[in-house]
């Protein structure tokens, strides 16, 4: 067990926009509801499931809608707590823990202010350890286990709870709802026991949130040998320091999509390739994969080190281009169906990242 | 000489510059003084001066760029009282108004809050009905504690309709004693940073009223009978009544005014602006006569809002910055000397190695202090330095930069002579006339604008449709603000796809401007 203190919050969020790999929403909003809910209700705790009854219940929280309506409606966190006591209503048994579904992104601090507010823990465990933009794409589905039954509320009491045949209908039925309800939502989904989740859940992860975010901290204050060290913990590697030289940006499906040239800091020669989906999901070298989903692209500034987020791309910004490892969780049967590089839709094979056990 | 004249006057943290153009841009008075502790006493030094020989009956306009606002806030005096509402109740509640403020400037500045029902979808659909009622309470309350009250309501920018009828109550309950600022006149989308923006604005409404007052009576007393107006952070005109009413708007206006008058004095729209001075070199862009804006959201004062704001990069490169030589490992910077150069530089008597001293050994500073004072530094510690230079200069401007297409370079400021003559990338290197009054310049030179920030849905109106709509509403609006109706332009136009709406939603940002009907 460890308490949240307000600092490890920083290193936390820090860590959180790096896992979101470009994406996953700006965490700043995320965060100011904690810091409100640790004020009002004080601090939370991360428990590890072997501290939990293996029956108890452990539910999700997460938001859902649109980034851009988010900024304008902000949270009133009764979305939250509501999708939670209605999927518990619905279950008939109260839960034991809160989890993230996504560590990576604004999703990662979300379950926090719930679990404040609801005095509940926050289990150290979550589904993807990255940021991934459809509610299927969890390491949970490849357990098979189902995101339904699963809930939707708003800020004013609004609740659907649904159960369906398979997690994409689960997801498309999740949009259609947030569409009708303001398109900034709380969703609770993947219900499960305390030992489903040490069984089949990514372990640790946001321990390793905090621990990646301090790390990265070190790196930003320009700590001796803090980059060496940030590399040995994550298994990451930089693959490439260049200027952006082109960027390209479009919208369909809902995605927003793009394409990032980046040419060689030293040798012009070198160019590497990154496509967007709402997250950086594919970096190309001369025409060649190098890092593929699930591992993570990870975008820092060349001088700050601070990671860089897909909308604030442009002309010119001197990039490291990092490649974390996912999860060790992800590598079992079904992980390039689901979200491989031809789940995205590039005809690609997956790149294995060195180290890494498949 | 042309028969209509503008003054400019720039009020800038150490100097309040002042300039006379006439029509054809051409300056015809100039001058600069210092910034006083009461800024207006400069601003009538400096008029004293520019006027001296000019036919002030020729002056039509007056235009005024300060840093009065800017300072209260980060000084965190001379700022008013605020009462926050906010409109968008059940949502938002899990983020109370002034959360993330610093301490001292919350103390100063919020004195009452409450987060009441009201504000609207993205839909425009109401999230709940307008309480009317908590209204009334909330400036009933706040009468005798504040001094105005900052409203801000869910997506205004899209549906005003419930800040206007706040306003309403509000005047009515308190027979129009108290003032008021809407937040859908402050910012675009962001809730919270609109909302910031917004209760800033209305903590500088005391200090506007005073900046103007003063002006125009400092206009008055020079016997100037002359329209006046105030430069706000996009380079853009705002009347005196708009900058009472909207002072914030202005707390980014020296660095807009002084990157337009540079481009303006070296007969170009498109630049890229160098601005070198003793300590950090700022670097900024102009695409058509304007800077580009800043994507990230501007901290002003420790609080994050989200008015626009010029892009700009600073890197501690100035003539200032100190060189050291550690057994032939050279460093440069981040250190500086400052505005002490003219004495602690080598050349000058002084014992610190600067980078004047090393431009003036390098050829690029002439003029400066005794050169042969510097000669026993080493001619490796000097071209280390210079290489340092050049690329730090030439990283900032691909930074800036849009594409690979060569720009032209501005070079400004005391420390300008820096800049070298090729940087790569870039298709020439300017040192424009009268650069040492180019805020004052930029600040006479101001156009009136208008600007657009909606969503649309592409589906249901078609893109072509929706982009006309808001350039028309863009041009209406410059208009309304003073433009010549038939040299308004449209001076930029921003399309952000929103993910995971649907109908294709897209975010619409347009702007347009144009020069004062005469």
């Amino acid at each position: 067990m460890r308490e949240l203190t307000l600092e490890d919050l920083d290193d936390m969020v820090l860590g959180a926009t790096l896992l979101g790999t470009g994406g996953g929403g700006d965490p700043y909003i995320a965060r100011l509801m904690v810091r409100q809910a640790m004020e009002k209700y004080g601090a939370v705790k991360i428990v590890d499931p072997s501290e939990l009854d293996p029956d108890g219940l452990v539910l999700t929280t997460a938001v859902i809608g649109a980034p851009t309506v988010i900024i304008e409606k902000v949270p009133a966190g009764t979305e939250f707590t509501g999708c939670v006591n209605a999927l518990a209503a619905y279950l008939g048994k109260e839960p034991v823990a809160l989890m993230p579904i996504e560590v990576g992104g604004m999703n990662t601090l979300i379950p926090l202010a719930t679990a404040a507010e609801m005095g509940l823990p926050v289990i150290d465990a979550d589904s993807m350890r990255r940021a991934f933009p459809q509610i299927e794409m969890t390491v949970f589905t490849l357990a098979g286990i189902p995101a339904a039954p699963m809930s939707v509320a708003d800020e004013k009491g609004n609740v659907v709870v649904f159960e369906t045949i398979n997690n994409s209908v689960a997801e498309k039925l999740a949009r259609a709802s947030v569409m009708q309800l303001g398109m900034a939502n709380g969703i609770s989904c993947y219900p499960m026991t305390v030992k489903q989740v040490a069984d089949y859940g990514i372990q640790g992860s946001m321990s390793y949130c905090v621990d990646l975010g301090r790390k990265l901290n070190a790196v930003k204050r320009g700590e001796e040998c803090a980059f060496e060290e940030f590399l040995e913990f994550s298994g990451g590697q930089k693959y490439f320091s260049g200027k952006i030289i082109d960027i390209d940006r479009r919208t369909t499906e809902g995605f927003a999509r793009g394409t990032v040239v980046l040419e060689d800091l030293v040798d012009p020669d070198r160019v590497m390739r990154v496509e967007i989906q709402n997250e950086l999901l594919m970096a190309f070298e001369d025409g060649k994969p190098v890092i593929t989903t699930p591992d993570l692209i990870c975008f820092l500034d060349y001088e700050t080190s601070d990671p860089i987020t897909t909308e604030t791309l442009s002309y010119g910004q001197r990039i490291n281009v990092l490649g974390l490892p996912c999860a060790p969780e992800w590598h079992q049967p079904g992980m390039l169906e689901l979200v491989g590089p031809r789940a995205f839709g590039y005809d690609v094979d997956y790149v294995s990242m060195k180290g890494i056990a498949t | 000489m042309s028969n209509r004249l503008r003054i400019g006057i720039d009020v800038g943290g150490t100097n309040t510059d002042a300039v006379v153009v006439d029509d054809a841009g051409q300056v015809l008075a100039s001058t600069k003084t210092a910034t006083t502790p009461d800024p207006s006493d400069g601003i009538r030094a400096a008029l004293d001066d520019v006027i001296a020989t000019i036919d002030r009956k020729h002056i039509t306009q007056a235009m005024l760029g300060t840093t009065h606002p800017a300072n209260a806030i980060i000084r965190r005096r001379d700022l008013d009282k605020v009462g926050v509402l906010r409109l968008a109740a059940p949502s938002s509640l899990a983020i109370s108004p002034g959360m993330a403020w610093p301490a001292d400037l919350h103390e100063t500045v919020i004195g009452a809050s409450a987060i009441l029902r009201g504000g609207f979808e993205y839909d425009g659909t109401e999230i709940s009905k307008l309480d009317e009622d908590g209204i009334r309470e909330f400036a009933l309350l706040c009468l005798g504690k504040v001094n105005a009250i900052a409203v801000s309501s869910a997506f205004a920018p899209a549906s005003t309709d419930h800040e206007l009828r706040a306003i309403e109550i509000i005047r009515e309950v308190t027979n129009g004693a108290m003032a008021v600022s809407l937040s859908h006149q402050v910012g675009s989308l962001g809730l919270l940073e609109r909302e910031n923006a917004t209760i800033l604005n209305a903590s500088l409404f005391g200090l506007a009223r005073k900046v103007v007052d003063g002006f125009q009576l400092a206009l008055q007393s020079h016997g100037l009978d002359v329209e006046s107006y105030l430069t706000q952070n996009d380079g853009t005109l705002m009347t005196s009544e708009e900058a009472v009413q909207l002072p914030i708007l202005s707390v980014g206006s020296g660095p807009t005014n002084s990157m337009r008058g540079a481009c303006a004095l070296a007969g170009l729209t498109d630049a890229l602006v160098i601005d070198v001075g003793g300590t950090s070199a700022d670097v900024g862009i102009l695409v058509s006569g304007f800077p580009r804006e800043s994507s990230a959201a501007v901290e002003v004062g420790g609080v994050r809002t989200n008015f626009r704001m010029p892009d700009l990069i600073s890197i501690g490169l100035g003539g200032g910055t100190i060189v050291s030589d550690r057994n032939g490992q050279v460093t440069v910077g981040p250190d500086s000397v400052g505005y002490r150069v003219v004495t602690e530089a080598i050349v000058m008597g002084g014992s610190t190695l600067t980078l004047s001293d090393v431009a003036v050994r390098g050829g690029r500073l002439n003029g400066f202090g005794d050169p042969t004072l510097v000669d026993s530094v080493s001619a490796e510690t000097i071209g280390f330095a210079l290489e340092w230079v050049d690329e730090q200069i030439g990283i900032l401007c691909d930074r800036m930069k849009l594409s690979r297409t060569a720009m032209p370079l501005i070079a400004v400021g005391g420390g300008s002579h820096l800049v070298p003559n090729t940087v790569s990338g870039i298709a020439d290197v300017i040192r424009p006339e009268h650069f040492a009054v180019a805020n004052a310049f930029g600040a006479a030179i101001a156009e009136a604008s208008g600007a657009v920030d909606r969503v649309y849905r592409y589906d249901s109106m078609g893109r072509e449709a929706s982009l006309e709509e808001a350039k028309q509403m863009a041009v209406d609006s410059a208009v309304r603000a003073g433009a010549d109706p038939d040299s308004v332009r449209i001076t930029s136009v921003t399309e952000v796809p929103m993910s995971y709406l649907p109908g294709q939603g897209c975010r619409v940002q347009v702007k347009a401007a144009g020069p004062l009907k005469g």
